[in-house]
């Protein structure tokens, strides 16, 4: 049982805080192709995850995929309000960084993304998930 | 070892060349720290994916740069936009989306960009030389750079590219640095006949399998014969590309980087060899169709990535000798320059008498273009094959460029891989 929850020190490409519960994909997301950014909803058909939302969720996932485009998608999705609180990664993603860089550079959101290693295997959907600023990550069961 | 800049990039990130530069060296800065360079180093050229429009973030941004009078440093082509503007009539984009996607394109033109408007900048006649760094975006388009033309270029997102392009700058990581150019999963074709590999479609699958099964390594395909076409090692990347994150293939006996295996490799042992046979490619192409594809056929799809003017060189002698079903639309997708040099060639008079939609600027599976009744649409591309149906609510059926045009004039799916046997 992991009621006591646990921590890891991840790196942060994007540093900032948040708070919520996970959504943990096992397998990577392009969000262009992937995500409605009206929504939020994942719409790729080859993935698992089809039809969640990743809206006000802390996304977490091996890495990203495909497209280029995905780096807006995920702005255009913080912009709308319809993305994720944050994203912890196994490995880095320059391609996600981009759209949570822009978002916060225009002043739409804030979307910190941290590399956690492959403990974000240990992450279960549903763990209420605290990032600080530092990139230390909080993981617990939510009750 | 954090990350050292130089002068010039301090005096870009301090804003004396302007905002927009310190806000595109920020953003340089940000991706060279997660990537863990050490230094950024120059680029001779740029290719710009943040140019299509996908909501009112990217026009803010670009907008942004633009008011700001930002210049890009190097030459730098354009990617598709959402729109065709040689035929306004064929995108179905909807105002306020329409006016947006317009003045998107617009901002980046304002800051120096040219208006290639194409997936394929290596079909433009200056393309990068073996040896350079360019910050190239679009996914089909980095495989290309690295793998064809032995250029470098890391995966960038959009936002990455204008800035890089503004700063002449990108950090000295990834595939930029000879260590990550090594090959370490292997792919070794067997069972196939002679023949097999002369099919494009081979090589679309091959990437389909190929970019599903190698994450994040480098992968070297070995038992092709020498001297794979540009367009087989272009469907082979587009492949690739989209099914993962592949952003350079090494084929041993064709690509710059690949002589021999062992140069592939860098003398290491793989991390992983893998055999492809004929039935791999059968379960991608099954990967790439659609559940129910007994139906009518209302729409056909060529073009994805752009065709190139030796795509029209197949395309065209089997257009001239077919009819097209009344009741099937079939679009070919290609950038502008390509088109003005398939004019040129006197071409563009089978395309008018057969009725086929040219697309142009653009692509069909990221703008409206398809009609609402054309929702079982067969493609060459693996690339529009696994995206379209996300992208569109549409059905897909995968086959080679043949099929695709046998299959428009009767109105319904014919398809035959037998080919991958002989």
């Amino acid at each position: 049982m992991t009621l006591a929850g646990w921590t890891s020190e991840g790196r942060p490409l994007l540093a900032g805080v948040a708070s919520g519960i996970a959504l943990v994909l096992r397998e990577p997301l392009s969000f262009w192709g992937g995500v409605e950014p009206a929504t939020g909803l994942i719409i790729d058909g080859h993935h698992p995850a089809q039809g969640q939302r990743v809206a006000g969720r802390i996304l977490v996932m091996p890495h990203g995929r495909g497209s280029s485009s995905s780096s807006t998608v995920l702005a255009e999705g913080l912009g709308a309000g319809t993305g994720p609180l944050a994203i912890l990664l196994g490995e880095p993603d320059g391609i996600l960084l981009l759209g949570a860089l822009v978002a916060r550079e225009l002043g739409l959101a804030d979307c910190p993304i941290v590399v956690i290693g492959d403990v974000w295997q240990q992450v279960r959907d549903g763990d209420l998930v605290s990032v600080a600023a530092d990139g230390s990550v909080q993981v617990g069961p939510t009750s | 070892m954090g990350l050292r800049l130089d002068d010039r990039d301090r005096e870009m990130l301090a804003g004396e060349l302007g905002p927009a530069t310190a806000l595109a060296m920020r953003i340089v800065i940000a991706m060279a720290e997660a990537a863990g360079a050490e230094r950024l180093i120059d680029i001779t050229g740029a290719h710009i994916d943040g140019c299509l429009y996908h909501g009112p973030v990217g026009l803010s941004f670009a907008e942004r740069l633009a008011a700001d009078e930002a210049q890009v440093r190097v030459p730098t082509t354009l990617n598709v936009s959402a729109l065709d503007l040689l035929h306004p009539d064929r995108v179905r984009l909807a105002e306020p989306a329409r006016s947006e996607a317009r003045r998107q394109m617009a901002a980046y033109e304002s800051m120096g960009c040219q208006p290639t408007w194409t997936c394929a900048p290596y079909q433009l006649p200056d393309r990068p030389a073996f040896g350079e760094h360019v910050c190239w975006a679009e996914s089909n388009a980095i495989v290309f750079a690295n793998t064809v033309l032995g250029a470098r270029t890391d995966r960038y997102g959009d936002f990455m590219d204008i800035c890089a392009a503004i700063t002449g700058r990108v950090p000295a990581a990834g595939l930029h640095l000879d260590e990550n150019r090594l090959g370490s999963v292997v792919f070794r074709l067997s069972g196939f006949g002679e023949r097999g590999s002369e099919q494009e479609a081979f090589w679309a699958l091959l990437g389909h399998v190929v970019g599903a099964t190698t994450g994040n390594d480098v992968p070297v395909i070995v038992g092709a014969r020498e001297g794979v076409p540009e367009d087989h090692l272009k469907a082979l990347g587009a492949g690739a590309a989209s099914s993962g994150s592949v952003a350079l293939i090494h084929v041993v006996g064709t690509t710059p980087e690949a002589p021999t295996r062992r140069d592939a490799l860098g003398g290491r042992p793989p991390l992983r060899t893998i055999d492809i046979g004929p039935a791999d490619l059968r379960d991608a192409a099954a990967e790439l169709t659609g559940a129910d594809v007994s139906g009518a056929l209302r729409a056909v799809s060529v073009g994805t990535p752009h065709l190139s003017l030796a795509g029209f060189e197949r395309l065209t002698p089997m257009l001239a000798a077919t009819r097209i079903h009344h009741d099937v639309t079939f679009y070919v997708s290609t950038g502008r320059d390509v088109l003005r040099e398939v004019e040129a060639q006197g071409w563009l008079a089978v395309y008018r008498a057969a009725g086929i939609r040219l697309v142009v600027d653009t692509c069909t599976y990221i703008t409206p273009v398809l009609g609402p009744e054309e929702t079982l649409v067969m493609t060459d591309s693996a690339k529009w094959a696994w995206y379209a149906p996300g992208n569109l609510g549409i059905s897909t059926v995968f086959g080679t460029m043949e099929d695709c045009v046998r299959s428009a004039a009767a109105g319904r799916v014919i398809r035959d891989f037998g080919w991958l046997d002989v």
